[in-house]
């Protein structure tokens, strides 16, 4: 910002979820950092004159260095850590001929600028070229083939380390043919540990988004309170070949030739289930009520799930999402109790609707919490068991995979 | 293992940072109009109500005045047109 001597007052964390009396003991007690009375720093903040360093700000200008200076593989390693360049599991030294090896894996120059990351919306962007996102992949374990994939993830302009306080991780769903072209696994085990491909195309997401944004450090960077293991790695490719429906991109109006990432802002929550078996109206029911209602349901359906839809009726996506839609209910009470609800409130108050018309509600009423066009589905499984999930998963943003080929 | 290697530095490259000044400081509280930010984070409002309290019992001479932005985590220049045009501060919260 410039203003290294913005004056700034600290409450003790946190503020949500605190009554008025607590919250009024904050202020009435002292500063969480300068142990001074609280008020008394927003006061001087505001009329203690200003010294010859506020009237300056501070300029200037950093640099990463293309480099790390030569030492010993394990101290590498050490330092990498040290450094918080990693996710604390061990990496593949990003040498200089194995990630110019993975430069082989796009057509684009390595000075190209891929685009812009941070940490959340009120920190500076970070930007970075192709190359720098190699450096990354290689750390992942990554291969040449996956490169433009994991290039599309981080053009995205979505970072996979989010700060927010509430631990979202980032899972993107993969279409076309790059899932086939470099063996993606949309089986057995989709969602585990049992893809390469899989395992560091998510891996690399990770990574890159937090040393291209310029880190994600625990009260730094990273403020969130319970972490998430879907930020170790998380991608899914849709089974498109086994699945009796359109897959995502086609629904989203691209061809099926076409290879398509879709990123996913969520992980916070995942329900999961069998069937559709006799009770599978109340089963869905009762997990749409159950979830945290400001971040929409991503189902991943196993096959055996999708196609038990489809002899119920819904041999469409569409139509089993608007039956999700219209099933998803709370009362306008449980609705505005939500802590992260409480961010849409701005939206209903101006006029915006559905948001307003949930406001309107008596508290009683019992409201819908989701629109259709939240709701996603895709399929993929092994087929061994009719299993599907219900992951938290709101669509940030849809990039194309070919043009970083 | 004790052979040197030279790796890639994974960062980014991040952007220039170009000073600014702060704003003038107010001598006086009193009789001046202070503008409580409300940034729609969950419970700020109790938080800047309470903020508002305390400068109704404790420094009454101050022109208290609660206000908040059309969306969340975004920059409304109305609101900020409203307090340049009749506010003598502003205090944004709660931060995070």
């Amino acid at each position: 910002m410039g203003m290294p001597r913005l004056r700034q007052a600290y409450t003790p964390h946190p503020v949500v979820d605190q009554s008025a009396t607590h919250l009024r003991a904050y202020i009435d007690g002292s500063d969480a950092i300068s142990g001074r009375p609280f008020m008394q720093e927003v006061l001087d903040g505001l009329t203690s004159p200003l010294e010859q360093e506020d009237l300056q700000g501070l300029s200037f200008e950093r640099t990463t260095p293309r480099l790390v200076e030569p030492e010993t593989e394990d101290n590498l390693q050490r330092i990498f850590v040290e450094n918080r360049w990693t996710d604390m599991l061990p990496i593949i030294l990003p040498t200089e001929a194995r990630v110019e090896a993975m430069l082989e894996g796009t057509s684009h120059p390595p000075d190209k600028i891929v685009g812009r990351l941070r940490p959340t919306v009120f920190r500076e962007f970070w930007e970075f070229d192709v190359e720098k996102v190699a450096v990354n992949a290689v750390m992942a374990g990554a291969r040449p083939e996956y490169f433009p994939v994991i290039l599309a993830l981080a053009a995205s302009g979505i970072t996979a380390r989010s700060s927010s306080t509430t631990s979202f991780a980032t899972i993107p769903v993969i279409n076309g043919p790059i899932r086939n072209e470099i063996a993606m696994n949309t089986g057995i085990g989709v969602m585990g540990p049992y893809s390469h491909a899989n395992a560091t195309i998510g891996r690399a997401y990770g990574l890159l988004s937090q040393n291209l944004q310029g880190g994600s450090v625990p009260n730094e960077s990273y403020m969130g309170s319970q972490g998430n293991w879907y930020a170790y790695t998380a991608v899914i490719p849709e089974a498109e070949e086994r699945s009796p429906w359109q897959p995502l991109h086609v629904q989203k109006g691209f061809k099926p030739t076409d290879s398509i990432a879709s990123i996913f802002f969520g992980g916070w929550y995942t329900h999961a289930g069998y069937g559709p078996r006799a009770t599978w109206k109340e089963k869905m029911r009762h997990a749409l009520a159950a979830v945290e209602q400001y971040s929409p349901p991503l189902f991943v359906m196993d096959p055996i799930v999708a196609r038990g839809f489809v002899d119920l009726g819904f041999d469409t996506k569409e139509k089993l999402i608007d039956w999700c839609a219209e099933n998803a209910l709370l009362t306008a009470r449980e609705y505005w109790d939500n802590q992260s609800v409480q961010l849409l409130r701005p939206k209903a108050v101006a006029g915006i609707e559905p948001y307003a018309s949930r406001l309107k509600a008596h508290p009683d009423e019992v409201i819908r919490i989701y629109e259709p066009s939240e709701i996603t589905i895709v399929v993929a499984g092994g087929e061994t068991q009719g299993a599907w999930k219900m992951i938290s998963g709101a669509l940030r943003a849809t990039v194309s995979i070919d043009a970083w080929r | 293992m004790s052979q040197q290697i030279t790796v890639h530095d994974p960062r980014g490259y991040p952007p220039k940072v170009v000073g600014k000044r702060l704003a003038p400081r107010l001598t006086t509280l009193d009789g001046k109009t202070v503008y409580l930010v409300d940034c729609l984070f969950d419970n700020t409002d109790v938080f800047m109500e309470q903020l508002r309290q305390w400068f109704a019992e404790r420094l009454p001479a101050v022109n208290v005045r609660v206000i908040r932005p059309q969306k969340t985590w975004s920059d409304d220049e109305a609101m900020r047109a409203a307090i340049a045009a009749d506010g003598d501060a502003a205090i944004l919260g709660v931060g995070l």
